[in-house]
């Protein structure tokens, strides 16, 4: 294998895996708070029983997000030691800001956890509320980072470095809050979704269950309003490379060739050598309106960029059409929910919508990871885009794949684990939790 | 600013030993202590341990922002012990979290505890590699010359680097050693510990005064520099002036100052290391140092990097008191 590719594929695996943890760790503490609130206010048990449930398993992926981050900090400097060495000094400004937030997160959390029974009620409430907001603070800090990778800003680029660096430009750069808000919707909306695809299994199983229908109460509620702002986002996002990054644009939409007006592509297959789309279903006008907010105006194709700095049509067009795909999935669900919720209740409780629900369990993390490919993926060959490549930034290091097949084979293991083990604490629910016990 | 930042720089690193080698010597001593302290040691370090390794990720972001060519470097040359480290790092963080919050004590347990002691071991012992690699001079940056084993398994792979790796579990052994005396339930439990950091003291003893042996034998003159400096005559003061106060402190057990005492020693061997070489982070093989001063990172950068820092610490310090004292209230 290519060092350059294993680099790239372990940096992948490595986000890949820490990205869960964190959405996860970005959204649990504000459910498990919320529902310690509806606890001291309504003191009905059901309520405490969740909150606890939920703290233990944010523990473990706690734990693991924390130990997969560190494995982070030091990987860019291990397979990318060229960009961090011109990187450091202009970005490490919102890593430290993340550091600070992680920082303070630990210890609320640490705090939280080991805290039930010794610590006044609504201290430890602030706890929990501590951790969800430091969580969110610093998902939106290392975000900023990787928006300065797609539109660089706060230095001046001669003789192969960076002079007048500004770190606050930098920071707030024109990407970062689009993807800050993209991003955490995402944490959002992937972890509800998740945890209310979880406990709708075992309401499936249990459908009265006490314990499970308050979780998947809580947890769609605030999914689906997460869910029905994410697309307002994306159109946000969309706008935004089409301004900033035309060639990512014309990559995940698979636009050879510049077009006035220009057609959303849906689904397909690219044909690199061809440059066409084949199977895929055309919409005239309608990439114009979403990139342009105009039906008539022109979108820049991939003819307009030489071969070399063209992203691998392929897989963005692919993986972006997977985000989409599930985030108007689960858009659509909300919305179901938000009626069924307003007129008609029973359903709710119906055994195909919360089969449905199950079902859904990992969409919401599927399109987090393609989200990540599309623009990771869409940004290359570019590191910093339109300033430094890829190649140019990998370590000298020869054998670089045998360092991406163990931390590979670790996650790997790592992620059998995991799900293992939430099945044994899931098992245990009912013992734990006297509302688990309770069918009304 | 730089030597503020340089302070910080330091103090996390001082922080990590002492916090994070409290984590990873109690992995160490549970393999020697049995069964009964497992459950102690889990207890123990169960609230703390995330917190007290965000040290390391704060020191690294300090030194990729500050001085970016040294962590490219160190990156690239020392790429296969960092791996180790990381790695390390994983395997005893989830371990020990699964251990602790599994749900019930079957056949998993033993394979948890297995890969959180080896961990344990591997990990620091990695880390003292890592260290005495910046130091010993054997870094090769120019692409041209040399192939695989100079420029990535030489640096690292010598007497003093082990020597250093042997010295730092130890070290982190003995810290823990100290943390569990007071963490302990009962008197003979407590004496058992109080046995194990005597040890522990002796052995890092011990295997500190042979880094400085090996240093000379393998042509690194390590006591020459170490006198030249000031400080590091302090540091080595503070440190053996310590050691029959710590002794009087193990017969006659007073957790606080005990903990104080060590914490200090602790502190001013860091220090010590740190001011032999000050401001020198890399020995390369053709004889270039990197300093602090010729790796700086741009004023501006600078005032950002320490405007956080300060945030930061204005509050994480007393949220990690927060911390500590809920969890000690509890124990009396």
């Amino acid at each position: 294998m290519d060092d350059l590719i294993a680099a790239r594929m372990q940096m992948a695996v490595s986000l890949g895996f820490h990205i869960v943890f964190a959405c996860i760790g970005m959204t649990m503490p504000i459910l498990m708070a919320f529902s310690e609130w509806k606890w001291l206010r309504t003191k009905k048990q059901e309520y405490l029983d969740v909150a606890k449930a939920w703290s233990k398993g944010v523990a473990i992926f706690f734990a693991v997000g924390a130990v997969s981050g560190t494995v982070l900090s030091f990987e860019l400097g291990l397979l990318f030691p060229g960009f961090m060495e011109h990187a450091g000094p202009i970005i490490g400004m919102p890593f430290s800001w993340e550091g600070t937030a992680f920082f303070i997160e630990a210890i609320a959390l640490g705090i939280f956890l080991y805290g039930w029974n010794k610590l006044n009620r609504w201290v430890h409430w602030m706890s929990g509320v501590v951790v969800g907001i430091s969580g969110v603070l610093s998902g939106i800090f290392v975000v900023s980072a990787n928006a300065w990778m797609n539109s660089p800003a706060g230095f001046t680029w001669q003789n192969g470095r960076p002079i007048n660096i500004d770190p606050v430009a930098a920071m707030f750069n024109s990407a970062w809050l689009s993807q800050a808000i993209h991003m955490s919707l995402a944490a959002f909306v992937s972890t509800a979704f998740a945890v209310a695809g979880v406990h709708a299994y075992l309401l499936v199983k249990d459908r009265n269950n006490l314990f499970h229908r308050t979780a998947v109460k809580m947890a769609l509620s605030f999914g689906a309003i997460a869910a029905l702002l994410q697309p307002i986002s994306g159109d946000f996002s969309a706008k935004d490379i089409a301004q900033r990054q035309p060639a990512k644009l014309a990559a995940l939409e698979s636009l050879y060739k510049t077009s006035k007006p220009a057609d959303l592509v849906i689904g397909g297959i690219p044909n690199d050598t061809e440059e066409r789309v084949d199977y895929a279903l055309h919409i005239p006008g309608f990439l114009s309106f979403l990139a342009h907010g105009n039906f008539e105006a022109e979108v820049t194709g991939l003819d307009k960029f030489p071969k070399d700095e063209r992203p691998p049509v392929l897989i963005t067009h692919i993986a972006f059409q997977v985000m989409v795909g599930i985030g108007m999935l689960l858009a659509l669900t909300s919305l179901l929910f938000l009626v069924f919720s307003k007129w008609r209740r029973r359903t709710l409780s119906r055994k195909w919508w919360l089969s449905f629900i199950a079902l859904l369990t990992p969409m919401g993390f599927i399109a987090v990871e393609a989200g990540w490919v599309v623009t990771e993926v869409g940004r290359q060959p570019w590191i910093i885009y339109g300033v430094m490549k890829t190649k140019d930034a990998v370590s000298r290091m020869p054998g670089l794949q045998y360092s991406f097949y163990t931390i590979s084979a670790v996650y790997l293991l790592l992620t059998l684990i995991i799900i293992w083990m939430m099945r044994r604490q899931i098992a245990t629910v009912k013992t734990n939790y006297p509302s688990a016990s309770l069918n009304q | 600013m730089l030597a503020i930042t340089i302070i910080i720089l330091g103090v996390s690193f001082i922080l990590y030993t002492v916090l994070g080698g409290a984590d990873y010597g109690a992995g160490i001593i549970e393999t020697f202590a049995g069964r009964r302290a497992e459950k102690t040691i889990s207890k123990a370090i169960a609230p703390v341990w995330e917190a007290n390794h965000v040290w390391l990720i704060l020191a690294i972001v300090i030194l990729f922002t500050g001085f970016p060519k040294i962590y490219a470097t160190i990156s690239t040359a020392l790429h296969i012990p960092l791996m180790v480290v990381l790695i390390g790092i994983v395997l005893r963080g989830t371990s020990f979290t699964f251990r602790h919050y599994d749900v019930s004590h079957d056949f998993t347990h033993k394979y948890y505890t297995v890969l959180f002691r080896v961990s344990s071991f591997v990990t620091p012992f990695f880390l003292g590699i890592t260290l005495g690699a910046m130091i010993f001079g054997n870094i090769t940056t120019d692409p041209d010359s040399g192939g695989f084993y100079e420029h990535f398994i030489l640096p690292w792979l010598n007497w003093f680097c082990i020597t250093m790796g042997v010295f730092s579990t130890s070290l982190f052994g003995y810290i823990a050693a100290v943390f569990m005396i007071g963490e302990a339930g009962y008197e003979i439990e407590q004496q058992k510990y109080v046995r194990y950091a005597k040890r522990l003291l002796l052995l890092s003893i011990g295997i500190g005064i042979l880094v400085f042996l090996v240093a000379e034998g393998q042509g690194h003159h390590l006591v020459k520099l170490f006198f030249k400096s000031s400080l590091s005559i302090v540091c080595l003061s503070v440190v053996v002036l310590l050691i029959p106060l710590i002794y009087y402190l193990f017969n006659h057990p007073n957790i606080l100052y005990l903990r104080a005492a060590v914490a200090v020693q602790i502190a001013a061997i860091m220090a010590g290391w740190f001011a032999i070489q000050f401001p020198v982070m890399i020995n390369e093989k053709n004889g270039a140092h990197l300093t602090f001063y010729n790796t700086q990172a741009p004023p501006e950068t600078f005032y950002q990097l320490l405007i956080a820092l300060f945030v930061g610490l204005v509050l994480i310090i007393p949220a990690f008191y927060f911390l500590f004292k809920v969890f000690k209230k509890t124990k009396d």
